[in-house]
């Protein structure tokens, strides 16, 4: 069924409440993993969980399967910024301290690198 | 759909949708995929608002695992997760109330539209309840933090100025969104929404469903990873 000055297809109810069940049985799920010891994993586990969250929410209630394929690719091109983002700081604080590492003959350290053995 | 820019000849433009279509566009269909990727457009702009207190919150966390993770017993987990199941309880009234625009139900909308209200006001009810909890507690930075574990009180004072700075800008993006739904809620009262015209509605909704996604990944990140013992 589509409406019809917009030809956009109208999302089933059905279709909305499933997403919403899989969304709250996701939002237990989650909170009771973190109960659970895992140790590195529980960070994985819940970012996996907040993921499928957040593309059901886009895909579906924001209805990016809807949309056209420009509309899909500035969606996606927004993902890529954000890892952007993201990667280019983690490249600077991962190897801030390989210069000093490089160069023994040197006693400072990064002050940031001091803070951490605390 | 309309993945091409020239319209279709078939598309013939009735009197009510042409009303809503502005002369630069060609047609209705057009002008909500417009609509549709200006919204985006600013979505995007979101994101990566959003994404610096992200990566400064994950560069902070592993330069100060531990002292991060002992902040996690100070949050309010069964708050955090029945917010959590607010705001994605108003992500479907919002869904439902886009649905309705599209189908010209004048009183399902305001209804659908006044229970995403409802709900977004608990969520920020709750969340007032909690910033009040951190406030008892001596957890808000600067205003007299302190911290039981005195070892940690310098490097746990930045989490929690992460946490309200992230939870903060959350809960502004939430009463904006309620001012823009209050909005919907006068228009769509009058009848303004039909199924030749119905892109406001779609386009808070988008608006507010971003916002949920941004809790849905805050949610997490404060209150669930930090190892509960």
């Amino acid at each position: 069924m589509t409406t019809a000055a917009h030809h956009t297809p109208i999302p089933k109810v059905s279709v909305l409440v499933r997403v919403f069940l899989t969304l709250i049985v996701l939002t237990f799920v989650t909170t009771l993993v973190s109960y659970v010891d895992l140790g590195e994993w529980n960070i994985v586990v819940a970012l996996i969980i907040a993921v499928t969250k957040a593309s059901l929410v886009a895909w579906i209630f924001m209805g990016v399967r809807y949309t056209t394929s420009l509309t899909k690719l500035f969606v996606v091109a927004g993902l890529v910024w954000l890892s952007i983002l993201v990667v280019l700081t983690y490249t600077d604080y991962t190897s801030r301290n390989w210069i000093y590492q490089a160069r023994p003959w040197s006693h400072t350290k990064a002050p940031y690198f001091e803070d951490k053995a605390k | 759909m309309a993945d091409t820019i020239i319209p279709a000849t078939e598309d013939v433009i009735s009197p009510a949708e042409e009303v809503h279509l502005k002369h630069h566009f060609a047609t209705t269909a057009q002008q909500m995929d417009a609509d549709t990727l200006g919204m985006w457009t600013f979505l995007i702009t979101e994101v990566l608002f959003f994404g610096g207190m992200f990566a400064s919150y994950a560069v902070y966390r592993n330069l100060y695992y531990p002292a991060f993770a002992s902040t996690s017993k100070f949050m309010n987990v069964p708050l955090g997760a029945t917010n959590t199941g607010v705001l994605i309880c108003s992500s479907l009234t919002m869904a439902m109330a886009v649905r309705s625009a599209q189908l010209s139900q004048r009183k399902p909308l305001v209804r659908y539209l006044l229970l995403t209200m409802f709900f977004g006001a608990v969520f920020l009810g709750i969340k007032a309840f909690e910033y009040h909890e951190k406030w008892v507690e001596h957890l808000v930075p600067g205003f007299g933090f302190s911290y039981e574990q005195t070892q940690f009180e310098r490097n746990a004072q930045i989490l929690f100025f992460l946490y309200f700075a992230m939870t903060g800008m959350h809960a502004i993006h939430m009463i904006v969104g309620f001012g823009l739904l209050t909005y919907l809620v006068v228009k769509a009262r009058k009848g303004a929404f039909t199924e030749h015209y119905f892109a406001p509605v779609e386009m808070i909704g988008l608006y507010w469903h971003f916002v949920d996604i941004v809790w849905i990944f805050l949610f997490p990140m404060l209150y669930l990873i930090g190892g509960r013992t």
